[in-house]
C-alpha cells in the first residue's frame, strides 16, 4: 500500500495495484456520514471495434451496447441488485460515458457489506436470452426521454457535426434498432474484453479506515480466478481535423431557440501532463472570454442574445476533443455569428488580457475548493484523470502555472474557422 | 453528540442560524425569505432576486460585481426561488473556500458576508427605482425562464398537473411567476415591492463551516439591521378527504415520449403525527429503485424507464410520473392504481418495510453532509413552524411500523391523472 499525500488540501490517498491488475485508491473524508464508491471500467460508448477476448480479428459492436451492458450488469439469477443494496441501506446507481463505464453506490451504513456487493455484482455476470430482450422495452423509453430532450439534441446534434468517423458521434445509448441487434453473445463478449480487473479502477471515499479497506479489497480479490490478459486491442478509423459539416438546424417542439458553437480539437493523442494543461489552459481561455465577468458576457447579455443558461466547456480525451459554447437564445444567427468572431479575433491576442487571466485562474481554483468537498466529484474525476494518466490533485499547481502565453499559443494552435461548427434548435 | 449542531439567535428582523463543522473545505452561506404564495405578488418575487444579484450601489453592474466574486476565490453566489407548501421562497446562497487552504489568508467570509449585505441593502437604483437596463434585462430573462418549461416536458406536465389539480388555490402559481404579469413590472412597483418584502418577510440567515460563532454573530451585527416583524401565515386552509373519482387531462403534443403525472391528495404534511409514515409510505410505493412502482412499472412490465412517485412535504401533495409509450397509457395507470390499492389493503412486505428504512435513514444522512442540504434540512422546520431535530427524525423512522404506514396509505388519494402524448397513430 503507497500513502500519496497532499499538503495544501490536507487530504491522504491511499493506493494499490492488486495481483490481478485492479487499481484500488482510498480516501478518507474526516466527519462524513456517507462512503462513496465507483467501480470503473475503461469501456465506454466510442470502443465499438477490437479484438474480443480470445479472438484474433476486429470485431465491430452494436451501437449502444456498452450502456446497454451496464444496464444488465444489475440483473441476477436470484434478482435485481438494487433490491440487495436497499437492504443494507445504500443508493446504487451507475452511468456510461463515452470512455468509461461506473458502477457506484453511497452507504451511511453497512459499508463493507456494500462494497463486497458491488465488486461482486460487476465481477458475476449473469445474461440470459429473455432478460436481454425485456431490456429493450426499458432502453428503448430512455431513449425516447432523450429524443425529447433539446438539450442533449443540441448536444449530440454539434458533436454529430464536428466527426466524421470517430464513434463519439453515436449517440451513448445508440437508437431503438441498433439494440433491437444485441444479444447475450454480444453482451459476454464484451464483458470478457473489458471487464477484466486490469482494465478497471475502484475508488472509496468516505468514512472508511484506508487499510482495513484496501485489506479487505485484496482479500476479495485473492479469492477470485483471473488470468492475467493482453493489453486490449481497440480499432478507431482516421479522423480528419476539420469538422464534417459546418452548420445544421434541428426544428423540435419548443418555445427556445437554442445555439451552439463547437470548436473541434486537434492534438488529441495527448496524454497525462500534457492533457492536463491543454484541458486546463482551454477552460481559462473560455473563462477568459464567457466568464460572467468578463466585458463580451456583458455585451451579449445587454443585447439579449444569451440568458443564464449560456454555457461553455472544453473536454478532450483520448481521439477526441471539443469546446461547446452557446445556450438558449431569442437570436441564433446572431449569437452564433458573435462567439465566431470572438473566437477567431482570440487568435490574434484580442481579448486575452493578464487581469482576465489572473482572475479566471483564481476562481478556478475556488471552484476546485468547492468540488473537494463532494464525495462524487473526488471519485469520478479521480478516474477519469487517471485513465488519461493525469493528476486530479495537480489541477491547482497547474492552473497557477498558466500563463498568458500559453493561452495565446493555444489559441493560436487551436482555433481555425474549418473546426469550428454551429448547431441550432429552432421550434417548430 | 447530535448530528448537527445549530446554534440559532434571534436577531431583529430576521434568525441567525450558524452550523459550525470541519468537513468542508468552504463555508456557506444562504439568507432566506419567505412569504405567502399569492397571484398579485407571486411574479414580483420571481424576478426581485434576479434583479438584485444583477448590480448594486458598489458593483453597478453583473460585471463588476462578477470580477469581484473572482477576485474572492471564485465565490459562488447564486439566487433560487421554491414553492414551499403555500409560501413563496427567495434564497441568495455564496460559498466561499475557507481561507485556511489558501497561501494568502484573507477574510473571506467577511468579505462574502459584506458582499451579501451590499447585495440586500445597498442595490442599484436611486429615487425609489432600480436601475432600468437592469430591470429590462431581468425581465425579457424572467419571460424566457417561464417559456422554457414548455420545452422541458416533465416539467410541463409537472406545471400543468399543478394548475389543473389546484385551479384556484396559490399552490397552482409557479415559482417563476406569471408569464402574463411580467411586462407590466416597472422599476419603481419593482422597489416598491423590494421594501415591503424586506419589512414583511420572515427571514434567515444561515452559516454553516468552520467558523467561529461569536465572531459571525458579531460581523452579523455590523451587516444586517432590520426592522422587527410578525410574519405573515399562508391562509390556504387544509382539505379534508373526499373519496370523488380522479379527474383525467389528457393533452397532445408533438413528442415521442408520453408523460404520465399523477397528482395525490394525502391531507398530511411535515410536523403532523404521520408524517413520518406518509414518508415511508412514499418510500414503499414509489420512492426508489426497490420501491412498488419501480418494480411493477419498469421491471416486470418494461413499460417505463422512469417510473416514480415524489412528495412536497409542507402542502401534502404526492406526484406519481413515469415516461409511457401513449399506447400504453391504460395499463400504466392500471399498474400504478394496483400498488396504490396494494399500500391501502397493507400489503407491505418485511423485506420492503426494512429496504424503506434503511435507505430514508440513509438518505437523511447523506443529505447533512452537504452544507446546502444540512441547510434545506433546517428550514422545513422554519417553513413548518416545528421543531424537528435530525435525531428524532431518524429515532422515528426505526419506530414507525407496517400498520402506520397502512392508515397513512388510507388518506391517500388519486385526485387528478394527467396525460401528455405524442401524436403516433394519427
Amino acid at each position: 500500500m503507497e500513502k500519496i499525500v497532499f499538503d495544501q488540501l490536507q487530504e491522504e490517498l491511499f493506493y494499490e495495484k492488486m495481483d490481478n491488475g485492479l487499481d484500488v485508491y482510498v480516501l478518507q473524508k474526516k466527519g462524513f456520514n456517507k462512503t462513496y464508491a465507483t467501480f470503473t471500467t475503461k469501456y465506454g460508448s466510442i470502443d465499438n471495434q477490437f479484438i474480443p477476448q480470445g479472438g484474433n480479428d476486429f470485431i465491430h459492436v452494436p451501437d449502444g451496447i456498452a450502456h446497454f451492458l451496464e444496464h444488465k450488469m444489475f440483473e441476477k439469477e436470484d434478482g435485481d441488485v438494487f433490491q440487495h443494496f436497499s437492504r443494507q441501506g445504500a443508493s446504487a446507481n451507475a452511468f456510461t460515458s463515452f470512455t468509461r463505464t461506473a458502477y457506484l453506490f453511497s452507504s451511511t451504513d453497512n459499508v463493507q457489506n456494500n462494497l463486497e456487493t458491488l465488486i461482486n455484482f460487476v465481477q458475476e455476470p449473469y445474461f440470459t436470452e429473455k432478460t436481454v430482450e425485456k431490456e429493450k422495452g426499458i432502453i428503448g423509453q430512455e431513449i425516447r426521454m432523450y429524443d425529447d430532450n433539446s438539450d442533449w439534441q443540441s448536444y449530440f446534434g454539434l458533436i454529430q457535426n464536428m466527426y466524421h468517423t470517430h464513434p463519439v458521434k453515436i449517440d451513448i445509448a445508440g437508437t431503438v434498432e441498433s439494440i433491437a441487434d444485441i444479444t447475450k453473445d454480444h453482451l459476454y463478449e464484451c464483458y470478457r474484453t473489458f471487464y477484466h480487473p486490469s482494465n478497471m479502477l475502484l475508488f472509496v471515499v468516505g468514512s472508511i479506515d484506508p487499510q482495513e479497506t484496501i485489506e479487505f479489497v485484496r482479500e476479495n480479490q485473492s479469492k477470485k480466478d483471473y488470468t492475467d490478459q493482453p493489453e486490449i486491442n481497440r480499432l478507431f478509423e482516421q479522423e480528419p481535423a476539420e469538422v464534417k459539416e459546418q452548420k445544421r438546424v434541428l426544428k423540435m417542439n419548443v418555445q427556445t431557440s437554442k445555439c451552439q458553437v463547437g470548436l473541434k480539437a486537434i492534438d488529441t493523442e495527448l496524454q497525462s501532463e500534457q492533457l492536463q494543461k491543454r484541458e486546463s489552459t482551454m477552460n481559462v481561455m473560455l473563462d477568459m472570454l464567457f466568464g460572467k465577468s468578463s466585458p463580451l458576457y456583458y455585451q451579449l447579455y445587454r443585447e439579449g442574445l444569451i440568458d443564464e443558461t449560456f454555457y461553455y466547456d472544453f473536454t478532450q480525451e483520448k481521439g477526441f476533443g471539443f469546446a461547446m459554447i452557446g445556450g438558449d437564445t431569442a437570436k441564433p444567427d446572431e449569437l452564433e455569428k458573435r462567439i465566431r468572431t470572438i473566437l477567431l479575433e482570440t487568435k490574434t491576442g484580442k481579448h486575452l488580457t493578464e487581469e482576465a487571466l489572473k482572475r479566471s485562474i483564481k476562481k478556478k481554483i475556488g471552484s476546485f475548493l468547492r468540488a473537494v468537498n463532494s464525495p462524487e466529484y473526488i471519485a469520478n474525476q479521480f478516474t477519469r484523470y487517471t485513465f488519461n494518466g493525469m493528476n486530479l490533485f495537480e489541477v491547482v499547481p497547474v492552473l497557477e502555472g498558466i500563463t498568458l502565453d500559453d493561452v495565446l499559443n493555444t489559441a493560436r494552435q487551436m482555433i481555425s474557422e474549418n473546426r469550428l461548427t454551429t448547431f441550432h434548435i429552432l421550434p417548430k | 453528540m447530535a448530528l448537527i449542531n445549530e446554534t440559532i439567535i434571534k436577531k431583529k428582523g430576521y434568525n441567525l442560524h450558524i452550523v459550525r463543522t470541519d468537513k468542508y473545505k468552504t463555508n456557506t452561506i444562504v439568507w432566506k425569505m419567505k412569504a405567502p404564495l399569492q397571484k398579485e405578488t407571486v411574479t414580483k418575487r420571481a424576478l426581485l432576486p434576479y434583479v438584485l444579484q444583477s448590480g448594486s450601489e458598489k458593483y453597478p453592474t453583473s460585471t463588476d460585481l462578477r470580477s469581484y466574486l473572482d477576485d474572492l476565490y471564485g465565490a459562488s453566489f447564486y439566487v433560487d426561488l421554491a414553492k414551499k407548501g403555500d409560501y413563496h421562497t427567495i434564497s441568495f446562497s455564496m460559498e466561499v473556500a475557507n481561507e485556511k487552504f489558501l497561501k494568502e489568508g484573507e477574510p473571506l467570509l467577511e468579505q462574502a458576508l459584506q458582499f451579501l449585505h451590499e447585495i440586500l441593502q445597498k442595490p442599484n437604483a436611486e429615487n425609489g427605482a432600480f436601475n432600468s437596463e437592469i430591470v429590462i434585462d431581468e425581465k425579457r430573462n424572467l419571460k424566457q425562464r417561464i417559456e422554457s418549461i414548455y420545452d422541458d416536458k416533465m416539467r410541463y406536465a409537472s406545471a400543468r398537473l399543478l394548475e389543473e389539480m389546484y385551479a384556484g388555490d396559490p399552490y397552482a402559481l409557479q415559482s417563476n411567476g406569471i408569464l402574463e404579469d411580467v411586462e407590466g413590472i416597472n422599476e419603481t412597483d419593482l422597489y416598491s415591492y423590494y421594501e415591503q418584502a424586506f419589512t414583511g418577510d420572515e427571514m434567515d440567515l444561515y452559516i454553516v463551516g468552520d467558523v467561529e460563532a461569536g465572531q459571525v454573530e458579531k460581523m452579523a451585527d455590523r451587516l444586517f439591521q432590520f426592522n422587527s416583524r410578525t410574519p405573515q401565515s399562508s391562509k390556504a386552509a387544509k382539505t379534508a378527504a373526499t373519496s370523488v373519482k380522479p379527474k383525467e387531462i389528457k393533452e397532445k403534443q408533438e413528442i415521442n415520449q408520453g408523460k404520465l403525472h399523477i397528482g395525490c391528495r394525502t391531507h398530511v404534511t411535515f410536523g403532523d403525527d404521520d408524517y413520518i409514515a406518509l414518508q415511508l409510505f412514499n418510500g414503499v410505493f414509489g420512492g426508489f429503485s426497490h420501491s412498488k412502482l419501480f418494480t411493477n412499472v419498469r421491471e416486470k412490465e418494461s413499460l417505463a424507464y422512469y417510473a416514480a412517485s415524489r412528495l412536497e412535504s409542507h402542502k401534502g401533495f404526492l406526484m406519481v410520473l413515469s415516461g409511457i409509450d401513449s399506447k400504453n397509457y391504460t395499463k400504466a395507470v392500471e399498474i400504478i392504481r394496483e400498488q396504490l390499492t396494494a399500500m391501502k389493503n397493507g400489503e407491505i412486505s418485511d423485506s420492503e418495510l426494512l429496504q424503506t428504512k434503511a435507505v430514508i435513514r440513509n438518505q437523511l444522512l447523506e443529505t447533512i453532509d452537504t452544507a446546502r442540504g444540512v441547510i434545506e434540512m433546517l428550514y422545513q422546520n422554519v417553513v413548518a413552524g416545528k421543531e424537528m431535530t435530525i435525531d428524532h427524525w431518524l429515532e422515528a423512522v426505526e419506530q414507525t411500523t407496517k400498520e402506520e404506514i397502512t392508515a397513512v396509505a388510507d388518506k391517500v388519494e388519486m385526485d387528478t391523472i394527467y396525460f401528455l402524448s405524442g401524436m403516433e397513430g394519427e
